[in-house]
């Protein structure tokens, strides 16, 4: 039996995919600050990307607030039990039709490897994106702040962590299509509701 | 003459005083310094903001003051003064450097004011020097100077663009206007060859040398004019010489009797120097600081213009500059785990397109 239920609140949809749109912006930008591609020019791609980067950290301290008071974080801790069962899937079952290993519910939306995944994101790769961005940003005021290092160290783990970002753009985005449609992941991401196996 | 009316008349020079020298460094109008010429004495805007006739119109001693009969300027190795102070017009002061007038934060956005401590203004300010449409001189090679035509008459050669390309008393020259500056660290002091140095004669040989690196708390990037040439030396001692150049038939001038040999012995006798009696010529290049011909601020110098993998900075190394530089080890495994990723994606997707295909097959048997 399969029912309809309310996966995602209001306002992780509108963080999700606030979140998106300034993350391929600041991509973009930053690797047009980069030297990697030309597009609107280097004082107006570093405008944006300072804008951008600044909404972001913005969104971010809301998201932070909400996961917090909602307890949603906890969507979020990882466990390794049927993390096998997930691998397989992806790396097998998946070709042969067979359903979802992971049945989705209200408390459980995250699949083990979602959970892994997206704690790393969350944890480390934005986290290191950010701080290494203000670290860059910044580096006049290092002697201020007690900083010390050069500004090449803080634009190469600047652009590692662009690199993790846009492989996890790049999977991430991929992924949404393996559900029952190609579409149907992206749908309940807008309008927060999806279809699931009746557990 | 009335010394009384002389005496009451005293005043500050103008900009005809300064320039009927200055502007005319190496014997014509622009030839030596690109950045001082016969435009300046009636500038638009555009070729510079602050002498402007229809602007501030300052004149030369607006920026160059005289504390205590001492003209503020740049001379041999003495530096501009370096400690940015502010001393505006009110002030009794040094008012030499930009930042005694604009401080050393004038930009409304901070990225750009992040820049004044390693980038001096004339770099983003002076986008290019000579714009007043008086040619400066860029190259100036001294040993083909003496040749004459076939009825022993001197030779002057035009180039395309009107400049002198060729004279018997000069040798081969080539002119420029509108010129990109080149750059280097500099902290205000400069380094001067002198006629005892030896210096290595299979490269261009620097006449002079402006102090200062990345490193160097004072030194800042700033736009010179590098003039080039040919001159003559002598080959063993490695050393510069002094040749005669002008003076009477008989005397060994150079524009007398068109003979280097003979030039740079009676040069060398006259001043009293010793050389090894052997000349030759070597290619030297000699750095002229870029100040004036400041520009509005909306020809100030673009972001992409430094900020970009060939840009103005390209051959400034040893520091990182974002947009110019990058670790091509980092973004080779950067680029190859984006490829991974996204060749992974695509033979996934083939892979469940395939698996989709034989399912529907088994379902219709």
């Amino acid at each position: 039996m399969k029912m309809r239920i309310q996966l995602y609140a209001r306002f992780e949809r509108f963080w999700h995919w606030l979140q998106a749109l300034l993350i391929i912006i600041l991509l973009v930008t930053g690797f047009e600050i980069h030297g990697s591609l030309k597009l609107l020019g280097f004082s107006q791609a570093h405008q944006v990307h300072l804008f951008c980067g600044w909404s972001l950290i913005i969104l971010s301290i809301f998201a932070i607030f909400w996961h917090a008071t909602t307890g949603e974080w906890k969507q979020y801790v990882p466990t390794l039990e049927n993390l096998d069962k997930i691998a397989r899937y992806y790396v097998c079952d998946i070709f042969k039709g067979e359903p979802h290993p992971h049945c989705k519910t209200r408390e459980q939306k995250l699949n083990p490897l979602q959970r892994l995944s997206y704690l790393v994101l969350k944890v480390f790769i934005l986290p290191l994106q950010i701080l290494s961005g203000l670290w860059y940003y910044y580096y006049n005021q290092w002697p201020v702040m007690g900083l010390s290092g050069s500004l090449e160290t803080a634009a190469l783990v600047h652009t590692a962590a662009a690199f993790m970002v846009l492989a996890f753009l790049i999977v991430h985005t991929y992924l949404t299509t393996t559900g029952g449609t190609l579409l149907s992941y992206t749908m309940a991401m807008i309008t927060g509701w999806e279809e699931v196996e009746e557990g | 003459m009335n010394l009384a009316e002389v005496a009451q008349n005293v005043g500050l020079p103008g900009r005809k005083n300064c320039g009927a020298c200055h502007f005319y460094g190496g014997g014509a109008d622009g030839v030596k310094h690109g950045d001082l010429d016969s435009s300046l004495f009636k500038p638009d805007k555009k070729l510079d903001v602050h002498m402007a006739v229809n602007g501030p119109n300052f004149s030369c001693t607006a920026c160059h003051t005289t504390v205590n009969h001492q003209i503020a300027g740049r001379y041999y190795s003495k530096p501009a003064p370096v400690v940015h102070k502010l001393a505006l017009p009110k002030d009794y002061g040094n008012r030499i450097s930009c930042e005694s007038c604009h401080s050393a934060a004038p930009h409304k956005e901070s990225k750009l004011n992040d820049h004044t401590d390693k980038v001096a203004c004339q770099t983003c300010h002076i986008p290019r020097y000579a714009r007043g449409g008086v040619y400066t001189k860029m190259w100036w090679d001294w040993s083909t100077a003496g040749r004459f035509d076939k009825n022993g008459k001197m030779i002057v050669e035009k180039a395309v663009n009107g400049t002198i390309a060729y004279h018997t008393k000069k040798g081969s020259m080539r002119w420029e206007k509108d010129v990109k500056p080149e750059y280097a660290w500099y902290n205000g002091k400069m380094g001067y060859l002198s006629l005892s140095d030896t210096f290595d004669d299979r490269k261009p040989v620097s006449l002079n040398w402006v102090e200062g690196s990345y490193n160097d708390p004072k030194a800042r990037i700033f736009p010179f004019k590098i003039y080039r040439g040919k001159q003559v030396y002598d080959p063993v001692r490695k050393t510069l010489v002094i040749p005669k150049l002008f003076g009477k038939k008989g005397s060994g001038a150079f524009w007398a009797e068109f003979d280097w040999a003979k030039a740079v012995a009676a040069g060398m006798k006259e001043t009293g120097e010793t050389y090894s009696g052997k000349i030759g010529f070597v290619e030297t290049k000699m750095y002229w600081p870029i100040t004036h011909m400041v520009a509005p601020k909306e020809d100030s110098l673009k972001c992409d213009e430094c900020h970009s993998r060939n840009g103005r900075l390209a051959s400034l190394t040893g520091f990182y500059l974002p947009g110019r530089d990058r670790s091509k080890g980092l973004d080779t495994i950067g680029w190859i785990v984006i490829l991974l990723c996204l060749a992974g994606t695509i033979v996934h997707a083939v892979m469940r397109l395939n698996g989709r295909n034989k399912m529907k097959k088994e379902q219709l048997k």
